[in-house]
């Protein structure tokens, strides 16, 4: 089936149904399908092969320049770096907590990249990645994690949201911009703007995330969705949140899914391309699932060893999708060792920068806790924090008295 | 971006005798006027007009991308209109009925309260949420709730509730108007009661409560659908020579106070009335905060009229439930005992 096809719902009644549905699957063969690895999804589109060969696809190929493809792989080494920077300032107490990405950068990558300026983010926690790509440094990310504030960054003018840690929630809020960017008449054309919202594999069973399905067909928002099912939801594998493959779940919306291999920096980038250009037409939404694989803890207080088996991790650090773009950059010749070096060198720059920045990040003062809560202050809080540096104040006091609380 | 201020007079027309639900509509027609930001949305408020017909005729005259006949989901109404205060609209959401918007408390609390905080005042939330609340209309389950104190005890969130023609149609402008969230919680029981209103005479700000009858025997203090029965038992009050200062609250989120903490400084005693359950509820923190303030001009405890600690019961027994005219005077007579 074609891309254009997948714009018209009806036409996928005229093929008749998916051979899979018409075959009225066993409930063992529909969770075989889910756990399909990327080679085995017959509808998974793949332009690299996890042994770093470029295949074509009759629907999403793309032509990337040698300097793109170099870029490409610069960012899933970097925002990497940046993750596992991220995981040991855990691990030495510099941070609460970390969420990290790992294993996901080309799924990260390939959407990140595939976004225009004028186009609006709205990410999960884990979106590193994405941040990346729309200038956010990964030192803003810090606060979140350290516990200094709730995302720094302007995401009116950055066109990227804050961190979202309700599952779902995100979604919504997605498709009432995607709306609006409709009303605002920036839908239609090619240069028009469209929105990408991030979520995992746990999120489709939440309510909202169903309702933003429904409400960007209805309103033919122009929203992608961008579901990374990296298979685990915490604890909770994949069959525990669906029995059919998500992004077949689209066709119940009436709207375009696709399975991309989410390991191949590629194939993500062309399929989130041709997605957002839908939606700029005026064809959304769409539903991208990006199939991966989180190869390391949920967080950093979680315990993957508990639920999943050390076989499933080996077989899909096979498919690592930075090990398969170099191995492509160095069997065509598109990279030589300099640039290696060159990445790796500004990978531990970027490390040294993330370190020293979270080392030095102020402590935010007291009056943060009631400034900004409201656009219109209230009297009741400017009182509480008059109160509250007041009795501050007092142990200030106190201590150059050389008191003892 | 702040929304074009009120202008004030909004109409040409003079004074005339409506109700509630007139009011309303016509606050909500002005705002549309006034501001092509501002968006109605919500289920069945486009051909319909709402349940109770307060949008009626603003899809005919604005148009389906104005009044947004919504999918039948709470938490996609809220969650949408937050996307939509990003991009730089200002929506109004109708949730049918009180008992309905727990769907949408989800996105209400954990979103759409936050992110003003969240981003360090980088994005305004100008969402007004209408919510036609409390009982005596002799409803089905889920039709009679007043949830108010929930959303009262949220940072981030402004709660106001009319209780008038006048302030039906100011206030509803103003929460519009204002950058921050604001949960309008509409009394259906009183949306057809009338009172002259005149656009021409301005408004009283937004988050005040007003003394809305003068006394010097016991203040009582209530909101939305209560201050009707408390100036009723005012009037009953009076035939027996025992003036009652009344006062609409309007205002539950944030609460201003100086009219109770005055009123009760002159009477010595307050009795506070809601149909909602008292325990840890708005007339809770009233209570707690006139015992600060007015400790040593108190007669009397505070005492209350208020919903009983229970889900709100079949119809047949909301007589009960609810204050009436003769529970409030009861609580009267008891302030007056000490
Ligand atoms: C509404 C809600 N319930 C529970 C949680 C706790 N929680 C955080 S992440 C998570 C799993 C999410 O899995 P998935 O959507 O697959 O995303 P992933 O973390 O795998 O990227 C859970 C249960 C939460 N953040 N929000």
């Amino acid at each position: 089936m074609s891309p254009e096809q997948w714009t018209r719902p009806e036409a996928e009644g005229a093929d008749g149904p998916p051979a899979a549905i018409a075959a009225k699957p066993t409930r063992e063969q529909v969770i075989a399908g889910l756990r399909a690895t990327s080679e085995g999804g017959a509808d998974l589109v793949q332009l690299l092969t996890p042994e770093g060969q470029r295949v074509t696809h009759p629907d999403f190929d793309i032509g990337v320049s040698d300097a793109q493809l170099r870029d490409l792989y610069r960012d899933m080494v970097l925002v990497r770096r940046a993750d596992r920077e991220g995981n040991a300032l855990q691990r030495q107490g510099q941070l609460g907590i970390w969420v990290p990405l790992l294993g996901q950068e080309a799924a990260q990558i390939g959407a990140g990249r595939a976004m225009q300026p004028q186009d609006m983010a709205f990410p999960s926690y884990r979106e590193h990645g994405v941040a990346w790509c729309r200038g956010i440094d990964p030192t803003e990310l810090l606060g979140i994690f350290r516990g200094t504030d709730h995302g720094s960054w302007d995401p009116n003018s950055m066109r990227f949201h804050l961190y979202t840690i309700v599952i779902g929630n995100q979604c919504l809020n997605a498709t009432g911009y995607a709306m609006g960017q409709r009303f605002d008449g920036k839908v239609g054309d090619p240069n028009g703007e469209a929105t990408m919202v991030f979520f995992g594999d746990g999120a489709t069973s939440q309510g909202d995330v169903h309702e933003a399905m429904v409400w960007s067909a209805v309103y033919d928002a122009p929203v992608v969705f961008f579901c990374q099912n990296n298979q685990w939801a915490i604890s909770e594998p994949i069959e525990r949140q669906t029995r059919v493959p998500l992004y077949r779940r689209a066709s119940g919306y009436g709207f375009p899914g696709i399975r991309v291999d989410g390991n191949d920096v590629l194939a993500s980038l062309a399929v989130t391309k041709w997605a957002l250009d839908e939606c700029r037409q005026g064809n959304g939404p769409v539903l991208i699932e990006a199939f991966t694989y989180r190869m390391d803890a949920h967080t950093t207080s979680d315990d993957p060893t508990r639920y999943r088996l050390a076989d499933e991790q080996e077989a899909w650090k096979l498919k690592d999708p930075i090990e398969r773009l170099r191995v492509h950059l160095v069997r065509e010749q598109i990279a030589d060792q300099g640039f290696f070096d060159g990445v790796d060198a500004g990978a531990d720059e970027l490390a040294a920068r993330l370190r020293d920045f979270c080392f030095n990040m102020p402590e935010p003062p007291p009056e943060r806790m009631f400034s900004e809560v409201y656009a219109e202050d209230t009297r009741q809080l400017a009182a509480q924090r008059e109160d509250y540096l007041k009795y501050l104040a007092g142990f200030a006091d106190d201590a150059m008295a050389g008191g003892v609380r | 971006m702040a929304a074009p201020a009120l202008e004030r007079p909004t109409t040409t027309a003079g004074a005339q005798t409506i109700t509630i639900a007139k009011a309303l509509n016509m606050g909500l027609r002005a705002s549309l006027e006034r501001d092509p930001k501002v968006l109605v949305m919500g289920e069945d408020v486009g051909k319909l007009g709402g349940v109770f017909r307060i949008t009626d005729g603003l899809q005919k005259d604005f148009g389906e991308h104005r009044v947004l006949d919504t999918p039948l989901a709470e938490s996609g109404i809220i969650g949408t209109a937050i996307g939509l205060a990003i991009r730089g609209y200002r929506p109004v959401c109708e949730i049918q009925f009180d008992g309905f918007i727990f769907p949408g408390f989800d996105q209400i609390v954990s979103q759409l309260a936050k992110l003003h905080f969240r981003s360090q005042g980088k994005l305004k939330m100008p969402v007004v949420v209408r919510v036609p609340f409390g009982g005596g209309i002799g409803a089905v389950e889920h039709h009679s709730e007043s949830p108010e104190s929930l959303f009262a005890h949220v940072g981030g969130l402004k709660v106001v509730s009319c209780s008038n023609p006048v302030d039906a149609y100011w206030m509803l402008q103003q929460a519009i108007e204002c950058d921050d969230p604001v949960l309008f919680f509409e009394p259906k029981r009183r949306y057809y009661e009338k009172a002259e209103l005149d656009p021409g005479t301005p408004p009283v700000p937004l988050f005040t409560s007003r003394v809305v009858r003068a006394g010097s025997a016991v203040t009582v203090a209530a909101y939305g659908p209560m201050v009707r029965t408390c100036l009723d038992a005012a009037t009953a009050a009076a035939e027996d020579g025992l003036e009652l200062e009344v006062i609409d609250l309007r205002t539950l989120s944030p609460l201003d106070l100086d009219p109770v903490f005055d009123s009760v400084r002159r009477t010595g005693r307050l009795v506070l009335v809601s149909e909602a359950p008292g325990e840890a509820s708005v007339t809770s923190e009233i209570a707690t905060r006139v015992q600060q303030e007015c400790f040593y001009s108190l007669e009397a405890p505070v005492l209350r009229a208020t919903g009983f600690d229970t889900p709100y019961p079949p119809s047949k027994l909301e007589e009960g439930y609810l204050p009436d005219l003769d529970r409030v005077l009861d609580a009267v007579d008891r302030s007056l005992t000490y």
